[in-house]
């Protein structure tokens, strides 16, 4: 299955993840017009694209990919990623989880604020990662496709993103 | 292998990204390791709890309908962007068809005017006195149309020239006075006519180029409010070269 897919096929395609890619996009701009915007760059160039599209291709990584890029090279996109640190990602050990510390254990009786509110603290690269992983359920596959990245960076960085999270969360379980 | 080992691959495995023999040991060692699954209990609740909590924005109905009529209005613009082709082409040929008839009486205006000043042209020569003042002096023949035409208008020089200045009489077009001047080159009369463009009304162009007419040469042009009318049956060059010496004597 590599052939051409007919571009009447684009809007049952692209529709159904209308939803997702404006929440990701909200969350990457966190600006509600912006993320207008960059929906809607994002399905004008999927649609220019679309005849280059070969069927077999994961469509959903092909799209989120699209608005990842086009989010890059936005304004805030550019200034957003300007803040990213500089950590090695790839060839290192993979990080042990802390997965008995009192935040991830009482993680699930955090109201969704403080949780929302330490996703918009992480940087970008660690707050899309996790959106990806969780929000979206996408395979370390899929999200290397979209990151553009090799799936050990995939696990890296996944792995760093949450230990993030678990600080950005920490002040607030420490003062339960 | 100590809980240290399977721990470090905890979130690999509730990420179902283990390999299948590796996921179905790690389901058997949850099963019996009470720290293990604690652990996998408390990620579960943080994969919970973030997957809620990322899903918080929704767009809006507007974006979404404006979104769909983007992508799937596509056939439906495309049908009204047939309608509007249709539509253009129909205000196009209307217009088209408007401009040509416009055009059509224009041309038939003018080439009404054409035919008049040819007409004048072959009926002067025609007549037994085709002038009223005989003479080749433009000092007396000038002169002469004072008080017959609303207007005055300047000779040129004939002088070093090939041609010579016959008469001149007083004529009408479209019902308006006007200077009609024979002249002559190597036995043909020229014509040249002069009217105010306003009584003409505007009927030809700044410098309309009729060419050839009912067999005669014609040159026309508008200067200083009037109208100048050369024809006759001399090369095209001697009426232009006759023109010419009009136009520079009224600059």
């Amino acid at each position: 299955m590599s052939g051409a897919v007919p571009p009447s096929h684009f809007e049952d395609l692209a529709m159904p993840l209308f939803d997702s890619l404006y929440n990701f996009a909200h969350w990457l701009t966190q600006n509600r017009e912006e993320a207008e915007d960059l929906v809607q760059e994002t399905y004008a160039k999927a649609l220019k694209g679309f005849a280059s599209f070969r069927l077999g291709t994961n469509f959903r990584a092909w799209m989120f990919r699209i608005l990842r890029n086009t989010f890059l090279t936005s304004r805030t996109g550019l200034k957003a990623t300007a803040t990213v640190p500089l950590e090695p990602e790839e060839g290192g050990p993979e990080l042990a989880v802390e997965s008995t510390t009192p935040e991830t254990i009482l993680m699930d009786r955090l109201s969704q604020e403080s949780v929302r509110g330490a996703l918009d603290q992480l940087p970008v690269n660690f707050r899309e990662i996790l959106l990806l992983c969780e929000v979206e359920e996408m395979s370390y596959q899929e999200i290397a496709e979209t990151l553009s990245i090799p799936i050990g960076t995939v696990m890296s960085r996944l792995s760093r993103a949450r230990k993030a999270l678990g600080e950005q969360l920490r002040p607030q379980v420490q003062g339960r | 292998m100590a809980c240290e080992s399977w721990q470090a691959k905890l979130d690999t495995y509730l990420d179902g990204e283990l390999p299948s023999e590796q996921m179905r040991a790690y389901d058997a060692h949850v099963r019996n390791c009470l720290s293990c699954s604690s652990a996998a209990l408390a990620l579960v609740q943080r994969k919970r709890s973030v997957h809620d909590a990322g899903k918080r924005f929704a767009p809006s109905a507007e974006f979404r309908q404006r979104m769909q009529r983007s992508i799937a209005g596509r056939p439906r613009r495309s049908r009204g962007f047939a309608w509007m082709l249709a539509a253009v082409a129909v205000l196009v040929f209307a217009v088209a068809g408007l401009s040509a008839i416009r055009l059509g009486r224009e041309q038939a205006r003018t080439a009404q005017v054409y035919g008049e000043v040819a007409d004048l042209h072959v009926a002067t020569l025609a007549s037994s006195s085709p002038v009223d003042v005989v003479s080749s002096d433009r000092h007396t023949v000038k002169p002469w149309f004072q008080g017959k035409i609303p207007f005055a208008f300047d000779l040129p020089e004939l002088q070093n020239s090939r041609f010579s200045l016959l008469g001149g009489r007083m004529t009408y077009l479209e019902q308006a006075p006007g200077a009609h001047l024979i002249y002559q080159i190597r036995k043909h009369e020229i014509s040249v006519l002069i009217f105010q463009e306003s009584s003409l009304h505007g009927r030809l162009g700044e410098n309309a180029s009729p060419g050839r007419k009912l067999s005669f040469n014609l040159e026309t042009w508008s200067q200083g409010g009037l109208r100048y009318f050369v024809i006759g049956d001399a090369s095209s060059s001697d009426i232009e070269t006759l023109a010419r010496l009009f136009k520079t004597t009224q600059t």
